[in-house]
């Protein structure tokens, strides 16, 4: 009956929203996206650590060492946003019954957990130098840390269940109620206020030289990069492990020269 | 047994239910009651007998064991009803299944968190801490376990029918918790310390209404799943 894989079936959604929903579109377009997203990320990763750590000034309090920054950040950010988008792939899934979303929001799950483990770590070896100490329990660090934890739970979770729907379901939902949290644990935890410097972005002035910043920026583009490539690519194999007894799937092993 | 009961006599009957239940399995009940004054014991050991650094961390301590006597407490909420099928007919019922969680939670905390409370002077006693410092600890454990039993019956619904779901719910509710603990802490502390400290209680109980309306949601939502 399917003969041709990737274009059928597109006349019975009413809507093109759901046009990238069905698993075999969904995995062709990736499929392309895939070497796009590493292309990015090697050469926006190597020109921002060249950038950042040759031709970026030295800072004038803390020397060289700040240079971790630019690991320390983006990983920082990432770790935050992939969380929101965990959880929000998740609602989509749970409100659509969309495979797709459970798959996208499970695959977020382990890269936002080492986004977060190196932005603890990079904390500590940058905390070491300048604060004198690998830890403090302030505010932020506190909170990256609790965020860790609810990684490491909706892992958790879902290696727990065994049936795979039920696992996914969950989890979404545990992801939810996290998100729902992070404010509030956020906003508890900063009630002890210490030692963290303050945020040197903010939307209107930076307190940072024009090559910091521009390292510093092109590093964030190369982490995001980064995770498309390496969330998509989680994806596409979740899809070909759980597909496989679709005709386009198995086409497809047999293209890629996999023994089905 | 109970032909064209109302929602709130449905409701009822399921809180009686559950109190007996826990009123007769005592071991399981005052175990975590013990658990907790036990815990609570097991700090001045570890720490040493100076009543000036024990006055200082007594709250951190109670509410630390607090936290997790009633994690300890979670994991058979909804399982034995799970195992023997009642979940199911609870699901079925005309009765909404939110609210028949709510119930649930309610009688949780009536077993756990009340007893706590209740029990809670006399160990604050023992680290010396002053009448007022009592008075908020005691509101804020009245404020607080609430939100304990209502964040963790989600838990509790999430891990149902899992083999090892103790350490997993701890695993899963307790980063959810931070914020009680923190305000709880803080409000016993500023107490200790003749500082002003209703604002805290104040949070603490704009939470708890929070969760009393959002957790029997998401807890339904996770037993849903559960019997899907």
């Amino acid at each position: 009956m399917v003969t041709q894989p990737s274009f059928e079936k597109s006349s019975d959604k009413p809507f093109n929203w759901f046009l990238f929903a069905a698993p075999s579109r969904f995995y062709f377009l990736v499929k392309k996206l895939i070497p796009v997203c590493w292309t990015l990320a090697i050469i926006l990763g190597i020109t921002g650590l060249v950038l950042g750590l040759l031709f970026a000034p030295t800072d004038a309090v803390q020397g060289d060492s700040y240079r971790i920054i630019f690991i320390h950040v983006p990983s920082a950010w990432m770790s935050m946003v992939l969380y929101v988008a965990m959880a929000f792939w998740g609602a989509i899934g749970l409100i659509f019954n969309a495979r797709l979303a459970y798959r996208l929001s499970n695959s977020i799950a382990i890269t936002g957990a080492i986004m977060t483990f190196i932005a603890l770590w990079t904390g500590a070896l940058w905390g070491k130098p300048t604060w004198g100490t690998w830890w403090v329990w302030d505010a932020r660090l506190t909170s990256e840390l609790i965020l860790l934890f609810l990684y490491i739970g909706y892992l958790s979770l879902y290696n727990a269940i065994d049936d795979q729907r039920k696992a996914l379901k969950a989890s979404s939902l545990l992801a939810i109620i996290g998100v729902v949290n992070v404010p509030i644990i956020y906003f508890s935890v900063k009630w002890w206020n210490t030692l963290h410097q303050g945020a040197s972005i903010t939307l209107t002035k930076t307190s940072m030289d024009s090559k910091m910043l521009l390292a510093m920026l092109i590093m964030t583009f190369a982490f995001w990069a980064y995770a498309f490539a390496v969330v998509l690519t989680r994806v596409n194999l979740k899809t070909l492990e759980e597909e496989s007894h679709t005709d386009w799937v198995q086409n497809e092993l047999k293209q890629l020269g996999t023994p089905s | 047994m109970i032909k064209n009961a109302s929602t709130l006599q449905i409701l009822i009957s399921i809180y009686r239910r559950d109190m007996a239940l826990a009123i007769r399995r005592q071991s399981d009940t005052t175990g975590a009651i013990f658990f907790f004054a036990l815990v609570v014991s097991l700090f001045p050991l570890a720490i040493g007998p100076e009543i000036k650094l024990l006055q200082q961390i007594a709250s951190g301590i109670i509410w630390v064991s607090a936290l997790l006597s009633v994690t300890l407490s979670l994991s058979r909420l909804f399982n034995d009803d799970f195992q023997d099928g009642v979940l199911e007919q609870f699901a079925l019922s005309v009765c909404p299944l939110e609210l028949i969680a709510l119930a649930k939670i309610l009688a949780h905390w009536s077993y756990t968190g009340l007893i706590l409370l209740l029990l809670s002077p006399i160990l604050a006693l023992q680290f010396n801490l002053s009448l007022q410092a009592i008075e908020v600890l005691m509101m804020t454990l009245l404020i607080g376990t609430p939100i304990l039993s209502l964040i963790g019956s989600i838990g509790a619904a999430l891990t149902i029918g899992l083999k090892s779901s103790g350490a997993l719910i701890s695993l899963l509710i307790l980063p959810l918790l931070i914020p009680v603990l923190i305000l709880g802490t803080l409000a016993v502390d500023a107490a200790g310390s003749n500082l002003p400290f209703s604002v805290y209680l104040y949070i603490l109980l704009s939470l708890a209404v929070l969760a009393s309306f959002f957790a029997p949601l998401a807890c339904a939502a996770g037993l849903r799943i559960a019997l899907d």
